[in-house]
């Protein structure tokens, strides 16, 4: 049983994995509650699965009975399950402004915050008034096709 | 809303004073801990403060009141309306907790609180720029959740505890050694994308430009030092029989991180994100103080984490108070700020020397205490790179200095906007918070003896854990 949920998880993980590294943010979101259920699973499985009883402790005993399922992992797992969940409704939710404002699902589109455009402009500009310092008789056509030259 | 406000200052003031509190009661009678529920100390879920514990939510304290301060003036009523103070508060909540944690899972779920909350935050405002910040900080985020908690259910596995301090005294008795190292590897990673270390840190200066001013200065403050926390945490009370693997491992990642935090820096023209590769290239030197793991070279790394913490906001709040003033941040249509605003010139000069490391700024001292720790070391690499990477901060400060500060304002321009009249009472609201972080940076510079003895002493701690556990698991009734 342990074995066949080894490759369980291996599996979940394989896919989670590649999903993310896919292009598309619906394939994200879908990569990323693989491998939030993979974690879960994996921590499930983390004390072994065992047919125990329930971990009670008898009002005369100090320690459960021999045989008992380990509880924390279960308890480990329930917390697991409900912050993954609403982080992911949230996930979701985010995914969806982002779709509203850019409208399209594809990750690549969504460069404007790293792009350098406007200090390529400035650089360029930059050259061209050193160029109009040093050769103050070039035409300024000739200055800013060559700062563009330069970028 | 006034209620709102009210309450979104008294809580992070109260942190700070609580913090100021605990601080004195931990530097007088050692390390405290608490056992939450009253369940004995290995199964039930245990608080510790330690000296750096301690340290860090004084500073989570400062930094919040800052930055609530500062929004006072910032935060307009649709932002507060959906939350701003709420969140804002709850963020500074998973912080501590994160900060005071004696449990590997229960960091977890602070850590979820804090991002969860700080999710909301970057995204808050909804303008395009931010949505897509938000995309990548909460994606890697959230991968970086999954493995750290892949590593809890591995290390439960393995040691059949979660508690830190019983797991520092498990761990050693295990056969399987390399599979405890195997382990570690993905704390790295889990805890490395949260610090924002090389080669996992890019979406840090991809989402820290895109918030409010307000937002991005209390991120970066707190929240990849919450990384760097855990790392130091873990890296010196739980994962530390095979230290010439793993810290070798650290220092290296510290190395390349400082390195290509600042060459990314160089390349930017945007005030707010030459800032954010800063923090990335910082974090390498905190990091090299874990990589050496020798007790000096902890003390750099902590006495750096309060510089680093002090310095970067008060840049980011001035970042912030530019923004308000000119509405932009990029470099070519800013200047003459030297002539219209002499406070806040002063202010980003005093911060930036610090950051760049001139003496007698707090800067300077933290790493002198660095590479003097790399230098007995025999680390001499690192040393090399540590002294390259803060010439090249002083370049890339002498950039905005110069473009923003001392250039004469772009005249007509079609893309400069017109300043924007800021009232007087705004204007407070705005270099308050920020003067207050500088002056205290200052402090930090000139009065370094006794801030440097109390990072040592909390080094001391982190090598010695013996303190540590003691005070979690002899507190057993």
């Amino acid at each position: 049983m342990e074995a066949l949920l080894g490759v369980v998880i291996g599996a979940l993980f394989a896919s989670g994995f590649f999903l993310l590294l896919r292009r598309r943010l619906g394939h994200l979101i879908i990569g990323i509650g693989l491998l939030t259920n993979a974690t879960n699973l994996l921590v499930f499985v983390a004390s072994g699965i065992s047919r125990g009883g329930a971990p009670l402790i008898a009002a005369d005993a100090s320690t459960p009975p021999a045989g008992s399922a380990d509880p924390l992992p279960q308890a480990l797992v329930l917390t697991a399950i409900v912050i993954g969940f609403g982080v992911l409704a949230f996930f979701m939710a985010l995914a969806y402004r982002a779709f509203r404002s850019v409208g399209t699902d594809e990750l690549d589109t969504l460069i404007t915050t790293d792009r350098l455009e406007g200090d390529v402009r400035m650089a360029a500009s930059r050259l061209a008034s050193i160029a109009q310092e040093w050769a103050p008789d070039v035409r300024r056509t000739n200055a800013s096709s060559s700062g563009e030259a330069d970028q | 809303m006034a209620v709102q406000r009210a309450f979104g200052i008294a809580g992070p003031a109260g942190l700070l004073i609580a913090g100021i509190a605990l601080l004195i009661v931990v530097e007088r009678d050692g390390v405290q801990a608490s056992q939450m529920g009253d369940w004995p100390a290995p199964f039930g879920i245990t608080l510790v403060a330690d000296l750096l514990s301690a340290i860090m939510v004084v500073l989570g304290g400062l930094v919040g009141t800052a930055a609530a301060v500062y929004s006072l003036a910032t935060v307009d009523k649709r932002r507060a309306r959906y939350g701003y103070y709420s969140l804002f508060n709850l963020l500074l909540m998973g912080v501590s907790g994160a900060f005071l944690t004696g449990d590997i899972f229960n960091m977890f779920v602070w850590f979820e609180v804090m991002l969860i909350s700080s999710f909301v935050l970057v995204a808050l405002g909804g303008e395009r720029p931010q949505i897509e910040g938000a995309v990548k900080y909460v994606s890697l985020n959230l991968v970086a959740s999954a493995l750290f908690l892949t590593g809890a259910g591995l290390i439960y596995a393995m040691a059949g505890s979660l508690n830190i301090a019983d797991l520092s005294q498990r761990i050693p008795e295990l056969e399987s050694q390399g599979l405890v190292t195997a382990v570690s590897m993905l704390f790295l990673v889990a805890f490395g994308i949260k610090a924002a270390a090389f080669p996992l840190y890019f979406w840090l200066p991809a989402s820290y430009h895109t918030p409010p001013s307000d937002v991005s200065a209390l991120f970066s403050g707190l929240l990849t030092k919450v990384g760097v926390y855990a790392l130091i945490r873990v890296f010196s009370l739980i994962f530390v029989q095979d230290v010439g693997i793993t810290h070798t491992i650290i220092l290296s990642i510290a190395g390349l991180t400082m390195l290509s935090g600042v060459l990314g820096a160089i390349a930017q023209f945007d005030f707010r994100r030459i800032l954010s590769f800063h923090i990335v290239s910082q974090i390498g030197y905190m990091l090299m103080g874990l990589g050496l793991f020798t007790p000096l070279g902890l003390a750099g790394g902590i006495f750096y984490l309060v510089h680093h913490i002090l310095v970067k906001t008060a840049l980011f709040l001035v970042s912030g108070a530019v923004r308000q003033l000119h509405g932009t941040l990029s470099l070519q249509s800013l200047g003459g700020l030297y002539r219209s605003q002499p406070l806040l010139a002063i202010l980003f000069a005093a911060s930036a020397a610090s950051l760049a490391g001139i003496p007698p700024l707090s800067g300077f001292i933290a790493k002198f205490v660095l590479v003097r720790a790399g230098l007995a070391a025999e680390s001499y690499v690192i040393v090399g790179v540590a002294l390259l990477v803060s010439l090249l901060t002083v370049f890339s400060m002498t950039k905005i200095w110069t473009e923003v500060f001392w250039k004469p304002a772009p005249p007509g321009q079609d893309n400069v906007v017109t300043p924007v009249p800021v009232s007087r009472m705004k204007m407070a609201y705005l270099l308050l918070p920020t003067a207050t972080l500088v002056l205290l940076s200052v402090m930090l510079g000139i009065g370094a003896g006794p801030a440097l003895d109390l990072a040592q002493r909390a080094a001391e701690q982190l090598l010695n854990p013996a303190e540590y556990v003691e005070a979690v698991l002899g507190a057993r009734p």
